[in-house]
């Protein structure tokens, strides 16, 4: 009887530490990025391209890798959006009566979103190498479309999945066929859900970055076209913590102060709109 | 006269719109399909990419020759893959046995012992440690995880840098944490609440329902987290990458250095295309890890469809 208690009690400490030590993990990573990386962050870090010397710890800043990795993760969320929103309404109205293959697609949808990122970029550079193509932000954009697509998709999919049956059956018995029905009704009374696969997707897009090392390149010029090298945040950290050099390693401490807050107000603002979609 | 034609004139109108609508429907519906061939052809075209580019050097090698080698000279045509594939495996280890426990137990603590509010509070956190970028993570470690590893080694009385196969499962331990927990939070959430009753009013205590009824009928979940934790850790790059050490030895403690198959990838990419067959060898790799990954994806995917089925 004794026993019971004491094994009880023994293993609702263990529960109450396991959760409290996720919180805890995350404010000490929080903590250990801020702290290092506040000290070094200016203005004109997020202001300027790097200059002659920048990795050797001289002027200059990571504006080209803030823009870089903007122009990309937004170029392929948008390349992404073209196809996800498509096959997830088809998936949804087109293919209502064939649960059977809609279960199958899923599943391999599922899995798609499993392979890494890596797979992805040494994948997108065999083919890269086998077009003649250069190391380019079109590339780059491309190969990060790919990899966000089954995010994009799978999460769009639980959104629409959710849409009352009726809504459908109204729509078509009003005369509307079921293209008009997905694009004009169905987008329109998820577009909150929408909006937040979409963030996630760009939360994955400026965060990955395995899959752009050798097709987006890197270059310390602001891209002017898609042909360019384009550099991206993630890849400058990584780049300058490598370096010896401890003012370099405080940019690199710096950088990822930028991105960690790029993350958070995406994820915030993907936050509120799932908050919203909830009130509905 | 002049109505007939306006009345004719209309029905023109409605016609063209009628065409015009059902033009917009062809099209747009042939693009939709048009995405799902695309979609579904994407893990088949990358899979088979890889191997057509990978089985050039199984012309020169045997592939369980590759594998079991532990010499990795390109310059000399030694393309032993098998410290990578090890060290891989070891970090990957080392993080599911760290993160499991733990998710596991956060796991019943949020679904059975704690107030709602609590898991509306922790849901957010879930969410945002799931997000951060793997350099974030990669970054902490090379802060906090490799100093804290080093000093306790140190403790045991080995000098290292801390840069190990140790440090790699820590942070990925940590990467894979809320997705696991994520997975098994929905788990213990579809598990009726009628069976804890029940074994409540026999007089059982919470812990002992857990441990005799919830984890019991949970089990396929749990494994099925697993394998999706695994898949995850396997293929994570950069994080692992900034941590690991990345020298090509076979590990003999959690202390030493490893280098994981994906961290193989990224640091030869540039040089491989002037060394015959080095390209080869790493899209060999790259296909072995998707082979991994896919193995441990598909068996966790399965196992949670069964589970939902049984429910």
């Amino acid at each position: 009887m004794k026993w019971r208690k004491i094994e009880e009690n023994l293993f609702r400490v263990l529960m109450f530490l396991a959760t409290m030590l996720m919180g805890g993990v995350l404010i000490l990573i929080l903590i250990a990025i801020f702290k290092n990386g506040l000290p070094a962050l200016t203005w004109e870090m997020l202001t300027q391209p790097p200059k002659g010397g920048y990795y050797f710890g001289r002027e200059g800043g990571i504006a080209n890798a803030i823009l870089g990795s903007i122009y990309l993760s937004l170029g392929a969320v948008l390349c992404a959006l073209v196809i996800a929103l498509p096959v997830a309404l088809f998936l949804n109205i087109h293919m209502k009566n064939h649960e059977r293959w809609v279960h199958i697609i899923r599943f391999l949808m599922d899995t798609l979103w499993g392979i890494p990122s890596i797979v992805y970029g040494a994948f997108a550079f065999m083919v890269m190498i086998y077009l003649g193509m250069k190391a380019s932000l079109l590339a780059g954009i491309i190969t990060v479309a790919l990899f966000i697509l089954p995010i994009m998709i799978r999460s769009m999919d639980e959104v629409i999945k959710g849409v009352p049956e009726g809504l459908l059956e109204a729509g078509l018995s009003l005369g509307a066929n079921r293209t008009e029905v997905a694009f004009k009704i169905f987008v329109r009374q998820c577009s909150t859900g929408l909006v937040t696969a979409i963030l996630l997707s760009l939360g994955r897009a400026i965060g990955d970055a395995a899959a752009v090392i050798f097709t987006a390149g890197f270059s310390d010029r602001i891209p002017t076209s898609i042909s360019q090298p384009a550099a991206t945040l993630p890849l400058a950290i990584f780049f300058q913590l490598n370096s010896p050099i401890e003012e370099v390693k405080n940019r690199a401490y710096a950088s990822a102060v930028v991105l960690t807050l790029i993350i958070l107000i995406i994820s915030t603002l993907s936050r509120y709109f799932s908050q919203k979609l909830k009130n509905h | 006269m002049l109505a007939l034609s306006a009345k004719l004139f209309d029905m023109k109108i409605q016609q063209l719109k009628h065409i015009y609508r059902k033009t917009k429907d062809i099209l747009t519906q042939g693009w939709m399909l048009a995405g799902l061939v695309v979609v579904i052809l994407l893990p088949f075209v990358i899979g088979l990419g890889l191997y057509l580019k990978s089985h050039h050097i199984f012309t020169q090698y045997n592939f369980w020759e590759l594998i079991g080698s532990t010499e990795w000279k390109p310059l000399s045509g030694k393309f032993g893959l098998y410290p990578f594939i090890l060290s891989s495996l070891w970090i990957t280890l080392i993080a599911i046995v760290i993160a499991l426990p733990v998710a596991l137990l956060s796991a019943i603590h949020l679904t059975t012992y704690a107030k709602a509010w609590v898991l509306k509070w922790v849901h957010p956190l879930i969410d945002i440690l799931a997000g951060l970028p793997s350099v974030i993570y990669g970054i902490w470690g090379v802060i906090a995880v490799v100093p804290a590893v080093q000093s306790l080694a140190l403790s045991f009385g080995i000098k290292v840098s801390g840069y190990s196969i140790l440090a790699g499962g820590i942070v990925l331990a940590i990467m894979i944490l809320p997705f696991i927990l994520n997975i098994l939070i929905e788990i213990f959430k579809s598990i009726p609440i009628e069976l804890t009753e029940v074994t409540l009013s026999l007089g059982a205590t919470r812990w002992q329902t857990v441990k005799k009824v919830i984890l019991r009928k949970a089990m396929p979940g749990i494994i099925s987290a697993t394998g999706l934790g695994i898949s995850r850790a396997f293929g994570e790059t950069i994080a692992v990458l900034m941590v690991a050490g990345n020298v090509v030895k076979i590990p003999t403690g959690i202390f030493q250095p490893g280098y994981p198959l994906p961290a193989l990838l990224i640091n030869n990419y540039g040089e491989m295309l002037s060394i015959p067959l080095y390209d080869s060898a790493l899209m060999l790799a790259a296909f072995i890890l998707l082979l991994i990954v896919l193995f441990f994806n598909i068996l966790g995917r399965y196992t949670i469809v069964r589970f939902e089925k049984s429910m």
